[in-house]
C-alpha cells in the first residue's frame, strides 16, 4: 500500500487477498475433481455420498468461524479495536452461511442414507440451535445506534453463545439417548476410521479447501466492511462541506 | 461486601417495592400464565394419560413465556429516564446490579410459579407422587438458570428500540439446554414410579449451566452496561 492517503486505497484489494484468490481457484477445481471423479462411489449410498465431503467441510468451517467469533469478541472487549469487531461480525456471517449449507445438505444426504429428512439427533439439533444463536448475533449487530454499543453487545453475545454450544450438545445427547437408543451409528461420520483411504484423502482435501474459501470470504468481508466505513466517512465529509458552503 | 451485596439487595428491593406499588408485571404474567393453561387444555385434550406427559412441558412453557414477559420489563424503568447511567456511576460493582436484577426477576417468576403451578395441577387434577422436595429443587435450579441468562440478555436487548422482539430471539436458543434438562428432570420426578436417581444427571447439567451462566453474567454485565 504505497498510496496510503488516497481515498481510493480501499478500492485496491490487498496483496493477501490476491494471493488467497489465485490460490483458491486451482484448489477448488482440484477439490471438485477429487470429489466427483477421482474418489470412488460409495457402495451402499451411491452418488449421494459425495455430498458428504461438502457437508463435513461446511460443518467444520461453521464451527471454526464461530470459534473465530469467540476469539475476536474477547479481543474486542479487551483491546477495543474496531477491526476485531469487524472480523467477528464477518466471521459470524460466513459461519451462518456455512451452517445453512450444512442444514441444507444434511437432509439431502440423510434422506438417502437414513431414509428420513431429519432426526433430532444431537449433532443435527446442536447445529440448528447454533444457526439460531448466530442469527440472533447478527440481529444484535443490525441494531440501531452507534457501532461501539453494537460491538460491545455483540461481543458479549458472541461469548455466551459459544459457551452455550457444548452444553446444548450434552443436553441433546442425553435427551436423545433417554428417549430411544442411538440408531444412527452407521453413518460414515460416526465410524471415522472406516473410511476408504482415497475417500479420506478427498475429505481432508475438501475440508482444507473449504477452510481456504473461508479465509477468502473473511478477507473479502473485511474488505467490504472497510469500503463501507470509508464510504460513510466520505459521505459525512461531503455533507459537512455542503453545509459549510450553504452557511457561507 | 459493602459495595457488592448491599447495592444488589437495594436494587432488588427497589424493583420489588415498585412492583408492589404498581403490581403491573406480576399480574400480567399471572394472567398470561393462566391463559397459557387454558390454551393448552384446548390444544391438547387432557385425558388422564396425556396429563402425565404434558404437565412437565406445560410447567416450563409457563415459566419461560411468563418469564420473558417479566424480563422484557426488567430494565424498562431504568431505561425511561436514563437512570441506568446513574446506576453505572454509583459506587458499586456493576455485577451487583446484575445480582440485584437476578434476585428481583427470580422473585417475580417465583410468585408466578407459586400461583400458576398449583392452579395447573388443580385444573388438570394431577397429584404429585412422592417427594415434593425434588420437584421444588428442580424448579428452583431451572428457573434460576433461565433468569441468569434472561437478565443478562434483557440488559442487552433493552438497548435496542425493538427490545420486545429481540429478547425472545436472543433468549430461546440460549435456554434450550435448560428447557430440555428441566423438562426431562421434571418428567422423571413427576412420573408415578419416580426414581430420583435418573434425574440426577439432568440436575447436574442444570447446575453446570447455572454456574456457567451466572459467572458469565457476573463477568460480562459490566460490558453490557457501559456507555
Amino acid at each position: 500500500m504505497d498510496n496510503k492517503n488516497s481515498i481510493f486505497r480501499f478500492l485496491i484489494p490487498s496483496k493477501g487477498y490476491n494471493i488467497l484468490f489465485y490460490l483458491a481457484i486451482p484448489i477448488v477445481i482440484m477439490a471438485l475433481y477429487l470429489t466427483f471423479i477421482w474418489s470412488p462411489v460409495e457402495r451402499t449410498m451411491g452418488e449421494v455420498q459425495k455430498i458428504f465431503y461438502f457437508h463435513v467441510g461446511s460443518a467444520w468451517n461453521a464451527f471454526f468461524a464461530f470459534f473465530v467469533v469467540l476469539v475476536f469478541s474477547i479481543l474486542y472487549l479487551v483491546k477495543r479495536k474496531r477491526i476485531y469487531d469487524i472480523i467477528a461480525g464477518v466471521s459470524a456471517e460466513i459461519g451462518v452461511v456455512f451452517t445453512a449449507i450444512v442444514l441444507a445438505t444434511g437432509p439431502i444426504w440423510a434422506h438417502s442414507a437414513w431414509n428420513t429428512w431429519w432426526t433430532w439427533e444431537p449433532r443435527l439439533t446442536t447445529t440448528l440451535i447454533l444457526f439460531f444463536i448466530y442469527i440472533a448475533y447478527i440481529m444484535i449487530r443490525n441494531m440501531e445506534g452507534e457501532w461501539q454499543k453494537k460491538a460491545r453487545l455483540a461481543s458479549v453475545f458472541g461469548i455466551i453463545g459459544f459457551i452455550n454450544v457444548p452444553i446444548v450438545f450434552m443436553a441433546v445427547r442425553w435427551w436423545e439417548t433417554n428417549l430411544h437408543p442411538v440408531v444412527l451409528g452407521d453413518g460414515n461420520e460416526q465410524s471415522g476410521g472406516g473410511l476408504e483411504p482415497s475417500m479420506l484423502f478427498t475429505l481432508l482435501f475438501t475440508v482444507a479447501t473449504m477452510t481456504l474459501v473461508y479465509f477468502l470470504f473473511l478477507r473479502k468481508g473485511i474488505y467490504i466492511e472497510q469500503l463501507r466505513l470509508e464510504t460513510s466517512k466520505l459521505k459525512a465529509k461531503w455533507q459537512e462541506k455542503e453545509i459549510n458552503r450553504e452557511a457561507s | 461486601m459493602r459495595y457488592f451485596i448491599t447495592p444488589a439487595l437495594l436494587i432488588a428491593l427497589k424493583d420489588l417495592y415498585s412492583e408492589w406499588r404498581t403490581r403491573q408485571v406480576v399480574v400480567t404474567m399471572l394472567i398470561f400464565s393462566a391463559l397459557v393453561i387454558v390454551t393448552f387444555s384446548f390444544a391438547f385434550d387432557p385425558t388422564r394419560q396425556a396429563v402425565e406427559a404434558l404437565i412437565p412441558g406445560m410447567i416450563w412453557v409457563i415459566t419461560v413465556f411468563a418469564g420473558i414477559l417479566g424480563l422484557n420489563r426488567s430494565f424498562l424503568s431504568e431505561q425511561k429516564q436514563d437512570q441506568l447511567h446513574g446506576m453505572i456511576v454509583a459506587p458499586a460493582d456493576p455485577a451487583s446490579i446484575y445480582l440485584g436484577k437476578v434476585i428481583a426477576n427470580y422473585v417475580f417468576v417465583f410468585v408466578v410459579q407459586a400461583i400458576s403451578i398449583p392452579l395447573l395441577l388443580i385444573l388438570f387434577d394431577f397429584q404429585v407422587p412422592g417427594d415434593y422436595g425434588w420437584f421444588l429443587l428442580i424448579l428452583f435450579l431451572g428457573t434460576f438458570g433461565f433468569i441468569c441468562v434472561g437478565t443478562l440478555l434483557s440488559a442487552v436487548s433493552i438497548q435496542s428500540k425493538s427490545s420486545e422482539m429481540l429478547l425472545p430471539v436472543l433468549l430461546f436458543p440460549l435456554v434450550t439446554p435448560i428447557v430440555i434438562a428441566a423438562v426431562e428432570a421434571t418428567r422423571i420426578v413427576l412420573a408415578q414410579d419416580a426414581s430420583i436417581s435418573e434425574a440426577f444427571s439432568w440436575m447436574q447439567l442444570i447446575v453446570v449451566y447455572d454456574l456457567v451462566f451466572f459467572v458469565a453474567g457476573f463477568l460480562l454485565f459490566e460490558y453490557v452496561l457501559e456507555v
